[in-house]
């Protein structure tokens, strides 16, 4: 809740942007100036952002090195898929039944997983994401290795553009508060946490099980996209791809994971046309950005108001 | 009034006895040092109390309750607060916000406000904001409160450190070698700053130094801890005259 006149101001200009971008798109959709190519890479955009916006508060504000985002992913998809194909049950409950199915994961996971650090964490939370991955392809009520097919679409631009929103300002307000802070001093040095009070271990799975949550809200609206899924989509090469995103972004920056997730969605869906050169592209961006950039596009920057009136002199 | 109790604590690394059998009693109010050769057990007696590492043997009580087995940040809400030998500030954070963390055990709004941005978010963050800066007045760093800990001179990353301390609101303030690396003047304010702070905020002051001017300057009651074990304890006179006190500081003389 906004609490000066010129915060009021500011709401309400951001409200304006949103509902101009979301009604543009909506518009261009409807009138079919946006062909079926674009509109699945605006769905892959905006399910690439929430997935690495999400894994940017485990691993860019947390610091702890997750490598299972996919796994959390899967079992949104999973969980939702299931929720309408079988049960019936409608889009909405559906998502909400994948996130904290997710999100249960992610503390089920996080719990054993949280008391190691750096290098063990992260092959642990691969580890994890992998041992997801096979136990969904040897269910055979969730079609084993052939995964679960023919799921309706019902992900739409206004279910993509309100669960990107949501996340965006979920992950930014809690940031942004005593308990963002708490979560970014385990990052900044554990033990001085520890004894300025925060319970680090507790904040650590927090994080994890939030994290793990939006993963699986991406991983619903990836399934009711895409007809398909299959265990196999969800691999450690998924988890890797969301790691780059934040990585390239910057770690600890949500506007750099969001610029990161577009960019990349961008470069993959116009080297798909070149398939021989495009994981070479891929990779030789990465190196370029590590050698002369190696805190990402944005370091641990946002990208704010404050930042554009300094770039144009502005009066703010 | 006792505030602080320890009895018979005893800790071991492997088979080295780094603490035996030490007794060190501290009444409310006091403001009480720890002295000792390098290597003979200061920080160790610091991480005990604060709950880094569990004693083998004996009892720390506070309050008349027992400390062992508590998690750090438990101890902390108890009231105990420490700073670091080598400082341990949140480096990449701005000052402000270093204190703030402190302040976060007292959180007064819950999550969902915090993500829904209620009306109770707001007002707990106005005063997190209030009670914060009144600790960076108070050590001088208002007018850098927006600068990153990291770039702040040594000296007032030491500051830093104590005002973010003094933040967990304790009863007990522990500091290990407050005066590390500070020139005379440095220590000689230091020194004005720890008798002042006593008084205002009604602390027990525990703190381990190596600076004599400022320990013999500053404390009612010292310890003197050598291989482990507390060799002797009294008022700074006692303890400059104690010929044990000597030999472990300068070796045996030469007879």
């Amino acid at each position: 809740m906004p609490s000066s006149k010129r915060q009021w101001l500011w709401f309400l200009i951001n409200i304006v942007i949103l509902a101009g971008i979301f009604t543009l798109v909506q518009y261009m959709i409807a009138t079919r100036m946006l062909n079926q190519y674009y509109q699945i890479n605006l769905a892959s955009m905006c399910i690439n952002i929430i997935l690495a916006v999400s894994l940017n508060l485990i691993n860019g504000f947390t610091g702890q090195l997750s490598l299972g985002h996919a796994g959390f992913m899967a079992v949104g998809a999973y969980v939702a898929a299931v929720c309408t194909k079988s049960m019936d049950l409608s889009f909405i409950p559906a998502i909400i039944a994948g996130s904290l199915a997710a999100a249960l994961a992610g503390l089920i996971i996080g719990v054993p997983t949280l008391r190691l650090r750096g290098d063990y964490l992260a092959i642990a939370t691969l580890g994890f994401g992998e041992i997801i991955r096979v136990i969904l392809q040897n269910i055979e009520e969730v079609g084993g290795p052939a995964g679960i097919v023919g799921i309706e679409r019902l992900t739409t631009w206004p279910y993509l553009f309100l669960a990107t929103v949501i996340t965006i300002i979920v992950i930014q307000n809690l940031i942004n508060s005593s308990y963002g802070r708490a979560i970014i001093s385990v990052r900044e040095d554990e033990v001085a946490a520890e004894m300025m009070g925060v319970n680090t271990t507790w904040y650590k799975v927090m994080a994890f099980m939030i994290g793990a949550g939006f993963a699986g809200l991406a991983g619903a609206l990836f399934a009711h996209y895409f007809y398909i899924i299959k265990p196999d989509t969800f691999n450690f090469l998924k988890s890797f791809d969301i790691l780059v995103m934040v990585v390239l972004g910057g770690l600890g920056s949500t506007t750099g994971a969001i610029l990161a997730a577009i960019f990349i969605t961008v470069l993959t869906a116009y080297l798909q046309a070149f398939p021989a050169i495009r994981m070479i592209i891929y990779a030789m961006i990465l190196i370029l950005v590590m050698i002369y950039r190696p805190q990402g596009l944005l370091g641990n920057k946002e990208l704010t108001r404050k930042t554009f009136s300094r770039f144009w002199g502005g009066s703010a | 009034m006792t505030i602080l109790n320890i009895q018979n604590l005893s800790k071991y690394f492997g088979g080295l006895s780094a603490l035996a059998d030490v007794n060190l009693v501290i009444a409310s109010g006091e403001l009480v040092g720890l002295i000792g050769p390098n290597g003979a057990g200061k920080t160790t007696v610091f991480n005990l109390i604060t709950g880094v590492y569990q004693p083998d043997q004996g009892h720390i009580m506070f309050d008349d309750k027992p400390l062992e087995g508590l998690l750090p940040h438990k101890i902390c809400q108890r009231g105990v607060a420490r700073t670091f030998q080598n400082i341990r500030l949140f480096k990449d954070l701005t000052v402000l916000d270093n204190v703030k963390i402190a302040l976060h055990k007292d959180v007064s709004y819950q999550l969902y406000a915090a993500i829904l941005r209620l009306p109770t978010f707001v007002r707990g963050e106005a005063s997190i904001e209030k009670e914060a800066l009144h600790y960076l007045r108070i050590f001088g760093l208002e007018d850098k409160q927006e600068e990153i800990a990291s770039s702040l001179p040594y000296g007032e990353q030491r500051r830093l450190e104590i005002a973010r301390a003094l933040a967990t609101r304790p009863r007990l303030l522990i500091l290990d070698e407050p005066a590390a690396g500070m020139n005379p003047q440095e220590t000689q304010d230091l020194m004005e700053l720890i008798r002042w702070i006593r008084k205002e905020f009604d602390l027990t002051i525990l703190l381990i130094e190596h600076d004599m001017s400022l320990v013999m300057g500053v404390c009612e009651r010292i310890y003197v801890l050598d291989y482990g074990q507390i060799i002797a304890q009294g008022v700074p006179e006692e303890i400059r005259n104690n010929p044990r006190v000597i030999e472990a500081y300068l070796g045996e003389e030469v007879s």
